[in-house]
């Protein structure tokens, strides 16, 4: 659970941990089902309208303001958005 | 109340157009409405007075100088907190969102706005439209207008709360796996998921991609059909929106309220009835079938075996689907930034950000999806997931073989109470046992009202083909022409 919590970039308390786990596993015996049917030779369908090669006009078109999108961003330095450091300090 | 809000859209618009009420006399009796009811419905999360006025003011200006009509300018319609609107606070019930302002419009925002309906504000949701209750909005859950410690269904239920509560006679909602149908069935109106691809997700916050589409909510099926020839068709900025002409809804709504049913093939779907199933619900759903029948229409059973299956490969599929689109939360662009120290790293800042703004069921889902895309387990849940769906498909394909449209109860059940699911997730998941299959086949289906049980609305759930959504019209018009119109008791709201 940690982490998989992990893996989504999400912080997990360890209460909701406790929750969760109980949770999970419920939810997930009940799902796994799916394994009862669906043989090998059955294609999977991840669109339910099949549409291939989705082509549109390769035309110019003006961007957002970018004094409009960062007006949205929790914090803004230089018009750019600010990240929190991503490098460890000796690196 | 003002008699301006009792109106249906078609009737309101009628009024507009021939100048017997201006557009904003209109929009302010729901302004007033809601002024009125909203502190106990809580169905809207955003009121947006100035716009609302505005846009009425500027219908009035355009009938005066004599400019034609859309067939439902003036109508004021409440829109989903899901849908991105410019200038206009957009959450998705989210805390992770508080406070941010769109720089667009989504498509359906736009199409709205240049129809001359007059959007009155934004209505409540649960969290990124996962729920069947509205309990999961991190702005407190909404009440049903028929009973008030009942919920009102969801993820739509701020939007159905609004139309059944006289706060708007339309209204915008989103159904990844019923979040339309039932809200609409539990408080008593109309509520239509198209095919999937027929209206733009442009500007929708995704959840399951593959499953989302937006569609309208109404009190009656005319009402409904016109909203939905407003919202759908292409739309180049969304590679899954079909490209083809919309399905004649409002001609199928007008035909269908004539009441025959003659030659129409109804298929009852053997396998969404039965045990687990409210006796009320199946009681009503029984003479909803057996009224089809009076009006002209054959009725056939039909069986589909997969159909059982649905829940388990939707509980996967949504899952997987969220856990990569809520990435895009990641406290950079937008929304809410926590432990920004400038100690901690953007990771932590990310994970601390999460946890702060996702509310219990998010996490849950992220964290199925997360597990169920992992290595190693891909084949066995996701993989197999998709391979019911094409069976659910095949189903679907053999059932429409041998009748035009499908019927089941929307719902197993009427609204319960609030408070009474929400440390069960399975017990939730279960709302959505029959809207499920039409969500992973891509196709069209409707509920419209059909009695009460106990008091409360029961509601019969109309399928039809892929692309074929005016067949949903048509039937559910019928029916609506032999039935009496459901109105919640005004003492709830007095």
């Amino acid at each position: 659970m940690a982490h998989l919590a992990h893996l989504a970039r999400m912080a997990v308390s360890d209460e909701e941990l406790d929750t969760f786990a109980g949770q999970l596993d419920v939810i997930l015996s009940a799902v796994a089902r799916v394994a009862e049917v669906a043989a090998a030779d059955i294609p999977p369908t991840s669109h339910a309208v099949a549409m291939t090669n989705v082509f549109r006009p390769d035309e110019v078109r003006p961007s957002l303001p970018r004094e409009d999108v960062l007006a949205c961003a929790p914090a803004v330095e230089d018009d750019k958005f600010r990240v929190p450091r991503i490098l460890a300090e000796e690196a | 109340m003002s008699d301006l809000i009792g109106l249906t859209a078609a009737e309101t618009a009628e009024k507009v157009a021939s100048g017997e009420v201006s557009a904003v006399e209109v929009a302010q009796a729901h302004l007033d409405r809601i002024a009125a009811v909203d502190g106990k419905l809580n169905a809207f999360l955003h009121v947006d007075t100035d716009g609302a006025l505005e846009a009425a003011k500027a219908v009035d200006a355009h009938r005066a100088s004599g400019d034609q009509l859309g067939p439902l300018a003036g109508v004021p319609l409440a829109m989903k907190d899901v849908v991105v609107t410019k200038g206009l606070p957009t959450t998705s019930g989210s805390k992770i969102l508080q406070g941010w302002i769109p720089p667009y419009d989504a498509t359906i925002s736009k199409r709205v706005k240049d129809a001359g309906i007059v959007m009155l504000g934004k209505t409540n949701m649960d969290e990124f439209a996962m729920g069947s209750s509205t309990e999961n909005s991190a702005y407190g859950p909404t009440a049903n207008p028929w009973d008030l410690s009942k919920i009102p269904g969801g993820s739509s239920g701020g939007s159905s709360a609004a139309v059944a509560g006289f706060e708007a006679p339309l209204s915008i909602g989103t159904d990844t796996g019923g979040s339309i149908r039932q809200p609409a069935a539990v408080t008593g109106i109309v509520g239509h998921k198209p095919t999937y691809g027929a209206v733009s997700r442009y500007g929708l916050i995704a959840f399951s991609s593959s499953l989302d589409q937006a569609g309208p909510f109404g009190r009656t099926v005319l009402d409904a059909a016109l909203l939905h020839e407003v919202i759908a068709g292409h739309d180049r900025c969304d590679s899954t929106s079909i490209p083809q002409p919309v399905a004649p809804v409002v001609a199928a709504a007008r035909e269908g309220a004539r009441g025959d049913l003659s030659g129409v093939r109804v298929g009852v779907v053997r396998e969404l009835q039965g045990e687990g199933y409210q006796a009320g619900v199946l009681a009503s759903f029984e003479a909803a079938v057996a009224k089809l029948r009076e009006l002209g229409a054959q009725v056939v059973e039909v069986s589909c075996p997969h159909f059982e299956y649905a829940l388990p490969a939707y509980y996967l599929i949504a899952p997987s689907e969220c856990s990569s689109n809520l990435a895009r939360f990641d406290s950079v662009r937008y929304g809410m930034r926590v432990g920004d120290d400038g100690v901690n790293s953007l990771e932590e800042v990310m994970s601390l950000t999460r946890e702060a703004g996702f509310g219990p069921e998010v996490k849950r889902r992220i964290i199925i999806g997360t597990y169920a895309l992992s290595s190693g387990y891909y084949d066995a849940y996701y993989g197999q997931a998709q391979k019911v769906r094409t069976l659910i498909v095949r189903d679907f394909t053999a059932a429409f073989d041998q009748a035009d449209v499908l019927v089941s109860p929307t719902s197993p059940f009427v609204a319960f109470g609030l408070g009474e699911r929400v440390d069960d997730p399975m017990a939730m998941y279960i709302n959505d046992l029959c809207t499920l299959p039409a969500s992973l086949a891509g196709t069209p289906a409707i509920s419209v009202p059909c009695g009460l049980s106990d008091g409360l609305p029961v509601g019969l759930q109309i399928m039809a083909p892929a692309l074929a959504d005016d067949r949903c019209y048509r039937v559910a018009a019928a029916f609506e022409a032999a039935t009496d119109r459901l109105v919640p008791p005004a003492e709830v709201l007095a």
